[in-house]
């Protein structure tokens, strides 16, 4: 190793050092809100918030692969990774469990309305089979994972490849706010339906958004990590498909 | 640092994130979820959930099902990287030909 990498990784050696000493355990929620556990109202204004990103998601999905039937191999893909990391429950710094939700990769891959329709689907099958968040609460948390999530990470990965050229960078940090983008909107949910009797909606905010932050951060590090390496594992066998696609997204977008 | 140093470096974090909290962090790493009732029910004490999840699976058939979607989902990535692969390497002859 060049003796700057050293110290880069001394530096994160310390810093995680410090991250881990200092930190006391405490208790989070996972990011899938639980059956029943919103209002009715709220419950069912996530569902209207939702329900559109949805339909638009489809008629993308229709398109995109009507116009190249290749993208069902990426899609595949797209979906199987979410599937893999929402099931790993993995332990993180605060002594509680939670886990990823995989979809910056889909989001950098295929533009985040698709992954509106491949989160919820994963959602579906936890709610369904795993009592893991819940039907009359499916959209909100699909609002939080399979929209706000991808959305944001979208941005992320064009707003790093406009200002650098590195690609690795962006795909990193699209999975990273993608994550936690995930668990900021969850909190915010969680909040607007509980605010705190004193301090109200900003309160609980900081109260959800706190807890859940500090869980989520390790998560999103190890989410931004795992998609780089199959992004380039994804590279070293295909440079064709992966730029097949960022012409069909361009494509897209310029219509 | 060679692409397969820096794979390997990386694997290296996600392992260590995971393990290190397991080893330094006193918790009883509980389903996060259990812990959403308390912190709602802390900040309003007299809401109750007003649906029950269709489903109760024991908590072993949860976890195998847990262990199936990640295999599912492992399963459709070694597919898809396998085919590239194998694309890639019929490919390859063929270029060298033209």
């Amino acid at each position: 190793m060049k003796p700057r990498s050293l110290w880069k990784f001394s530096a994160m050696v310390a810093g995680f050092t410090f991250y881990l000493l200092f930190n006391e355990p405490g208790t989070a929620q996972a990011m899938h809100i639980m059956e029943g556990f919103l209002p009715v109202g709220w419950a069912v204004f996530w569902w209207l918030a939702f329900v559109p990103f949805f339909v638009f998601g489809i008629l993308k999905l229709k398109k995109m692969t009507k116009d190249n039937p290749e993208l069902k191999l990426l899609l595949g893909l797209a979906g199987a990774f979410t599937f893999v990391l929402s099931a790993m429950k993995l332990p993180s710094v605060t002594g509680s469990s939670s886990h990823p939700t995989g979809t910056g990769l889909g989001a950098v891959m295929l533009g985040p309305l698709p992954m509106s329709v491949i989160g919820s689907i994963v959602l579906l099958f936890q709610a369904l089979l795993l009592a893991h968040g819940g039907i009359t609460t499916l959209g909100a948390n699909a609002f939080s994972m399979a929209v706000a999530g991808p959305f944001a990470g979208y941005a992320v990965y064009k707003l790093v490849m406009k200002l650098t050229p590195r690609e690795k960078l962006a795909v990193f940090a699209a999975a990273f706010i993608a994550d936690l983008m995930t668990y900021v909107v969850t909190s915010f949910q969680l909040a607007v339906a509980f605010p705190a009797a004193e301090g109200g909606v900003l309160a609980s905010f900081l109260k959800f958004g706190s807890i859940f932050a500090v869980t989520q951060i390790p998560l999103a590090i190890s989410e931004g990590l795992l998609t780089v390496l199959l992004w380039n594992w994804l590279r070293s066998y295909s440079p064709n498909e992966l730029s097949l696609l960022k012409r069909e997204t361009k494509g897209v977008e310029s219509k | 640092m060679t692409a397969r140093w820096r794979n390997g470096l990386m694997l290296l974090v996600v392992i260590l994130l995971v393990v290190l909290p397991l080893l330094f962090v006193n918790g009883d790493f509980g389903g996060a979820d259990d812990a959403a009732e308390g912190a709602i029910s802390e900040i309003d004490p007299g809401y109750k959930p007003w649906f029950k999840p269709l489903t109760e699976l024991p908590a072993e058939t949860e976890s195998m099902l847990f262990a199936l979607q990640a295999a599912i989902g492992a399963g459709v990535i070694g597919y898809t990287i396998g085919l590239l692969k194998g694309r890639q390497e019929r490919q390859k002859p063929h270029d060298q030909k033209n």
